[in-house]
């Protein structure tokens, strides 16, 4: 369990950092928390030439307001999302994710960049910027450009990051007036990828929702935005025969892999389980339930 | 694979030592600077026994590179104690029976003090929430939970005293 | 003697008699108290000494390349690429033993056990060779670099076809014999048939049965997984030709004189030392091939070999436990009494056999299967097999093949229960061994020492309130909630053992405790056990404490190095405190003998006028006339009577004339989320006797802990593979260690009935709560789903495997 040996970069800035990549290309890898990483290289699953440390670079651990979207730097750690009482104020299903993921010490290196930039299915934040409609600020040789979480992710592992890219910054839309949202996630136990978990973010606006979205994590090969499942919930009161329609249309798009923690048809079935509670808490708590 | 020099504070004392780029935190400390204290359990940054605190924050000495504690801040189990007395939480894991084959014991410890630092009156809940990220294959947790709340509860007078 | 002497001597004397009898006795620290841990001062400042904190000068790393197949012949081994590594010293295989002999080694159960793998590998992760480097991280990149040629060969997973006709033949070594180790067998791929009771008149007892109840379970394979995983360093001092072997070891004697067998040194040439043990629970008893190898290496080289598991090597190729699939049919009369018991077991033992229980027993103490009842006839059968999965078969926290026992009778109580509508606590009652039919002898040959059930099991309905359960339970069940309550009454058999029928390769698993007792009153004491947490460098100071006198803080206990210790089998199957902890009182017991002697020549009367006082000889009728066992101490080496020998010291080795009976009543309630099938377990009583209690803090520390072990096997411990043989799961990503977060909170109680044949009357604690635990955790899983006519659902009870339970009956949505 030793790593084979690598060459370390430690830049100072983005611009360092993606000079770096740029020279190294499928030889180096970026470096943020490193909890994915570091084991995997451990386990010499992964073999970078070239490791380039994100940690030092400045600039990239923040939590701020630009221009009413929420703006959170990617070297941003879980530990600092959770402990971010402004933040959960004005997004609180980001407290609620990152409090499920890993645990304390993986948690205080962790970052929410690094989270989503993976590409894992399994990874929380995914499907929760899904759900928020957040996009991500992608900083490469060329320049900066920006990409709508819904459309980041492409296979296992695999994401519309250019390999000399690096992921910046989270950009999530401002919380409008009677936006409710929840992460259900079911798994056996801290430290564990979910079984199943459904990112949930809607508005009811007098009685009736204006706007859904509905993200699942760890149930296909990428995360999964639930597009027919959001529109299910759209227009209506969010009452039973909505939910269930929701909820059905979300199980359609699943796709698990059995593994230990139980087969497909299970891992399915909590998809729709897990939909349904984080529907019905997101309903709630619009409603100041 | 050229070798690094790197230069530390390790429980209050600076330190220096020259590694290679792969050399994990967990092995620069025990190996070279014979800090033997926390321990290596899982590899896979599961079960905790590595836990040392660095610039503040419990981490899993296993999974960071000892170049990344460049310029760093550590504090390991071997300096909890100050000035020949032993820190809250170690007397209380000794009164509350809160080790058995005490393997687990120095990342529990350090990641105790770091979570009362961070919340120094916890509710047994949120120490258990606290201490997920180690592991103790020995004493059931219960008695290591009520060490800490015991700990958490001098130290909070003590800082009232001051 | 001096005058100033003289004067001390008046000072404490006067000093000690005004401290009443009950103050003299609190100062022993002895038996009975919650006395604070010696060793935890090292372990809370990071002074522990575990193996892999040894460092030595010139020392080396070893790693293993292993199989990624669990059956194949190896054609070819290059170790050329891998000996260019940097660091890289030496790379051994099968070819650079076989020259030694050491290509194999004889594992406990009679059978062998390749070290590096010797022309074919029979499971995946089996070691195939050893790289030895300056560093671990050479070791590391050697090992990716030896490169080994294997042609694949069938594979056998599911032990259920290991007796087929076409199965193929995993061990070609011992093909042709027609017994390996534990008696005659009928397959290639058999290892034993062991059966106990008669069959006889256990048919009979089915034919006449008013009900019959029959049941099919599993008890998954499931691993120890102590924190710190195995390891050694193995260091050959040349010029002496003394070998000093460190490891993680529970049995360090047994280590040796293994060592020695396979080695051909001298015995007196080797010194084991067993540091401090991260945990064992039964993982750290058996020789494994990393132990040899770094003694080859450390002999070879002239240098220190250190070798230490990963985690993934741990779980996935050094002694699993379980992987029973049992059979269990029991006959009963209307009213719910057992008239007969029938079980039939298939032990999946891996690729070789190399379980460790005392050799005599190959399905170790299984036909305690009776457990806490009264059943007249039983007749029960295991068969050993070959698989290629590691090998292994060890007592996970339990004695030999209890928990496994236990188990199984507990939860066929509840199945005969479920069939004739009897409350689940009411069965156990009409069954148990009553209070006065002690000492019991079982229909399967064991004479059970004391035991009180009933009392116990009312004690534990009481304390949680059994009947209002019940009736919420009712409540619950009208309204389609799942809420489950189990009850477990186990009894334990531990204490290995006597020596009629418990050896380990032919010696006797006696223990043994050497006391010296030093001029100025104070001792230490040297146990053939070995701690893995258990704190015996408290306990036995204790027992030793009210024994001779002399308080517990001023014993100094040692363990583990071959050295200086008395011989002794070590620490697994609780059998410190029924063996190690009777040596070490009866040795206490001989130093008073010979103290008596001092003191009668001190005081000037015959022995038979003195008795002894806690911590003193005073003289029958005159409580003033006293000598103090620390006065005596000086006296035994300056002041002696004609014809006594100098000093204070003994050895004791301790034949037990019987194993001990620990028992305990468990009650577990759990809330059951039928949507998801996730198990909330609200809450667990434990109610344990165990007979004396030594030190209660330490007592209940061991049953959390137990619990907490007994919980992760019950809901999610299982070693899985796929049907190629790959090993899935062996990370502690997947492998389930319960965090403080799911862990339950524990109640714990007790009732104290002695054992009659012990010498302080204990029994031993620490695996009652594996034992107990599990069917415990696994009954209230059924018991939520009994009136739904569920009678059984197999471990470990993952949410998935409930929520199919759910399902199955319809009532997931």
């Amino acid at each position: 369990m030793i790593p084979a040996n690598f060459e370390y970069h430690r830049p100072g800035s983005v611009d360092e950092a993606v000079s770096l990549l740029t020279e190294h290309g499928e030889d180096g890898r970026v470096l943020a928390g490193g909890h994915s990483l570091i084991p995997m290289m451990k386990l010499r699953l992964a073999e970078p030439a070239h490791l380039i440390d994100l940690n030092g670079v400045e600039g990239l651990r923040s939590i701020a307001e630009v221009e009413g979207a929420i703006h959170i730097g990617a070297m941003t750690t879980q530990a600092e999302i959770i402990a971010s009482d402004d933040l959960a104020a004005r997004c609180p299903i980001l407290r609620e994710a990152a409090e499920l993921i890993a645990d304390p010490q993986v948690r205080a290196c962790g970052t929410i960049g690094g989270n989503v930039a993976n590409g894992d299915p399994g990874n929380d934040m995914p499907a929760v910027m899904m759900a928020l409609d957040a996009s991500f600020v992608l900083r490469g040789p060329g320049g900066e450009r920006s990409l709508a979480a819904r459309e980041f992710y492409e296979g296992p592992f695999e994401t519309a990051r250019d390999d000399d890219e690096i992921l910046t910054a989270l950009r999530i839309p401002a919380r409008g007036a009677g936006q409710g949202q929840a992460y259900c996630k079911l798994k056996r136990k801290v430290g564990d990828y979910a079984i199943a978990a459904a990112a949930v973010v809607l508005t009811m606006d007098g009685g009736t929702c204006s706007q859904a979205a509905v993200a699942l994590t760890n149930l296909g090969i990428t995360p999964l935005y639930a597009e027919a499942a959001s529109a299910a919930l759209t227009g209506t009161a969010v009452d039973a025969a909505a939910i269930e329609a929701a909820v059905e249309a979300a199980v359609a798009i699943t796709d698990p892999a059995a593994d230990l923690h139980g087969p497909v048809v299970y891992r399915r079935r909590m998809a729709g389980v897990m939909t349904r509670r984080a529907i019905e808490t997101a309903r709630a708590r619009a409603t100041g339930g | 694979m050229a070798k690094t020099e790197i230069k530390l504070t390790v429980n209050g004392e600076e330190v220096a030592g020259t590694v290679e780029p792969r050399t994990l935190l967990i092995h620069f400390l025990r190996e070279q600077l014979n800090l033997t204290g926390a321990h290596i359990g899982c590899e896979t940054s599961h079960c905790g026994a590595c836990t040392v605190d660095l610039n503040g924050k419990s981490v899993k000495s296993c999974t960071v590179f000892a170049v990344q504690a460049d310029g760093g801040e550590l504090l390991t189990v071997e300096g909890l104690a100050q000035g020949g007395e032993l820190h809250p939480l170690q007397a209380a894991f000794a009164e509350d029976h809160g080790l058995q084959c005490g393997f687990c014991t120095p990342g529990m410890l350090i990641r105790a003090q770091r979570l009362l630092r961070e919340n120094p009156d916890p509710s047994e809940a949120e120490i258990r929430w606290g201490i997920s990220g180690n592991l103790c294959r020995c004493t059931g947790y219960q008695n290591i939970v009520k060490a800490i709340r015991n700990a958490a509860q001098v130290m909070r007078q003590k800082e009232a005293a001051e | 003697m001096s005058e100033t002497q003289t004067e001390t001597q008046a000072e404490t004397q006067t000093e000690t008699q005004t401290a009443t009898t009950a103050e003299r006795e609190a100062a022993l620290g002895g038996i009975g108290c919650d006395k604070r841990r010696k060793e935890d001062a090292r372990f809370i400042r990071g002074q522990g000494n575990f193996v892999d904190d040894i460092k030595m000068p010139k020392m080396v790393f070893g790693d293993f390349v292993r199989s990624p197949h669990a059956h194949a012949r190896i054609k070819s081994i290059d170790k050329e690429k891998a000996l260019a590594v940097p660091g890289v010293i030496a790379v051994l295989t099968a070819d650079d033993l076989r020259p030694l002999n050491l290509h194999w080694m004889p594992t406990l159960a009679g059978d062998r056990q390749a070290v590096l793998a010797d022309e074919k590998v029979h499971f995946q992760n089996q070691e195939v060779a050893f790289v030895i480097a300056e560093d671990r991280y050479a070791a590391s990149d050697g090992i990716q670099l030896v490169e080994v040629d294997y042609e694949e060969l069938p594979v056998l997973i599911d032990p259920k076809k290991a007796l087929d006709d076409d199965a193929p033949i995993l061990r070609e070594d011992v093909k042709d014999k027609d017994e390996v180790g534990q008696g005659p067998r009928r397959h290639p791929n058999h290892i034993f048939n062991w059966q106990s009771g008669d069959k006889d008149a256990t048919d009979k007892a089915f034919d006449g049965a008013a009900v019959t109840v029959k049941e099919e379970m599993f008890y998954q394979r499931v691993h120890p997984s102590p924190l710190e995983t195995c390891g050694c360093v193995a260091s050959m001092d040349a010029v002496s030709g003394r070998l000093t072997l460190y490891g993680t070891f529970q049995a360090p004697h047994v280590v040796r004189t293994v060592v020695s067998l396979i080695s051909g040194l001298a015995e007196s040439n080797i010194r084991v030392v067993s540091p401090d043990v991260g945990g064992g629970f039964g993982n750290k008893v058996g020789p494994y091939p990393g132990y040899v190898c770094s003694v080859v290496g450390s002999i070879v080289l002239g240098r220190p070999v250190k070798w230490i598991e990963s985690r993934i090597d741990n779980i996935s190729t050094t002694a699993f436990a379980r992987d029973y699939h049992m059979s269990c049919e029991l006959a009963a009369d209307k009213d719910g009494r057992i008239t007969g018991l029938r079980a039939n077991v298939l032990a999946d033992h891996g690729a070789f056999n190399s379980h460790a229980q005392p050799m005599k027993w190959p399905a170790g103490f299984f036909n305690i299967v009776t457990g806490s009842y009264d059943i007249p006839t039983a007749h029960v059968t295991v068969d050993g097999v070959y698989t290629n999965k590691a090998p292994g078969g060890v007592a996970y926290r339990c004695s030999f093949r209890v928990t496994e026992a236990a188990y199984l009778i507990e939860r066929m109580l509840d199945v005969l229960a479920q069939k004739l509508g009897i409350d689940k606590a009411e069965i156990r009652l009409r069954n148990f061994i009553k209070a006065e039919q002690f000492p019991y002898q079982s229909c399967l040959g064991w004479e059970y020492d004391s035991g009180d059930y009933t009392t116990a099991l009312k004690q534990a309905m009481k304390a949680v309130g059994y009947e209002e359960l019940r009736k919420e339970q009712a409540e619950k069940r009208a309204r389609g909630e799942l809420m489950g309550i189990g009850i477990a009454t186990f009894t334990e058999i531990v204490g290995a053992g006597p020596s009629r029928n418990c050896d380990i390769l032919g010696i006797k698993m006696f223990e043994s405790c050497e006391i010296r007792v030093h001029p100025t009153g104070s001792a230490i004491a040297r146990i053939g056990t070995k701690s893995t947490g258990q704190g015996h460098e408290t306990t036995y100071a204790q027992i030793i404490a009210s024994e001779i006198g002399i308080p517990s803080d001023l014993i100094t206990v040692e363990e583990g190095d071959t050295d200086v210790g008395p011989y002794g089998l070590g620490t697994y199957g609780s059998r410190s405190t029924p063996v190690g902890a009777a040596a070490a009182a009866r040795a206490g017991r001989k130093i008073r003998d010979k103290a008596r002697k001092i003191a009668a020549h001190m005081l000037e009367v015959s022995e038979s006028d003195l008795e002894w006082d806690v911590d003193r000889f005073t003289v029958k009728g005159v409580p003033d006339l006293s000598a103090a066992m620390k006065d005596i101490a000086m006296a035994a080496y300056s002041n002696l009577p004609e014809g006594l020998e100098h000093g204070l010291e003994v050895v004791d080795y301790y034949d037990p004339p019987n194993m001990t009976y620990p028992f305990g009543a468990y009650i577990c309630v759990v809330d059951i989320d039928r949507h998801t099938g996730e198990i909330s377990v609200r809450k667990f009583y434990a109610l344990d006797d165990c007979g004396t209690r030594i030190n209660p803090m330490i007592i209940e520390g061991q049953v959390h802990g137990g619990l907490t072990e007994a919980f992760a096997i019950a809901m999610g411990q299982e070693i899985v593979f796929d049907e190629i043989g790959n090993v899935l799961g062996a990370s502690l990503l997947d492998y389930f260690l319960p965090t403080a977060v799911e862990t339950p909170h524990w109640e714990t109680d007790h009732t104290v009935t002695p054992s009659p044949h012990h010498p302080i009357g204990a029994k031993g604690v620490g695996e009652s709560p594996n034992v107990g635990g599990v069917p415990a955790f696994s009954n209230a899983v059924v018991d939520a789903f009994a009136h739904l006519d569920v009678t059984h659902m197999p471990m470990p009870h993952t949410a998935w495997r409930v929520w199919q339970t759910c399902h199955d009956l319809g009532i997931d949505k």
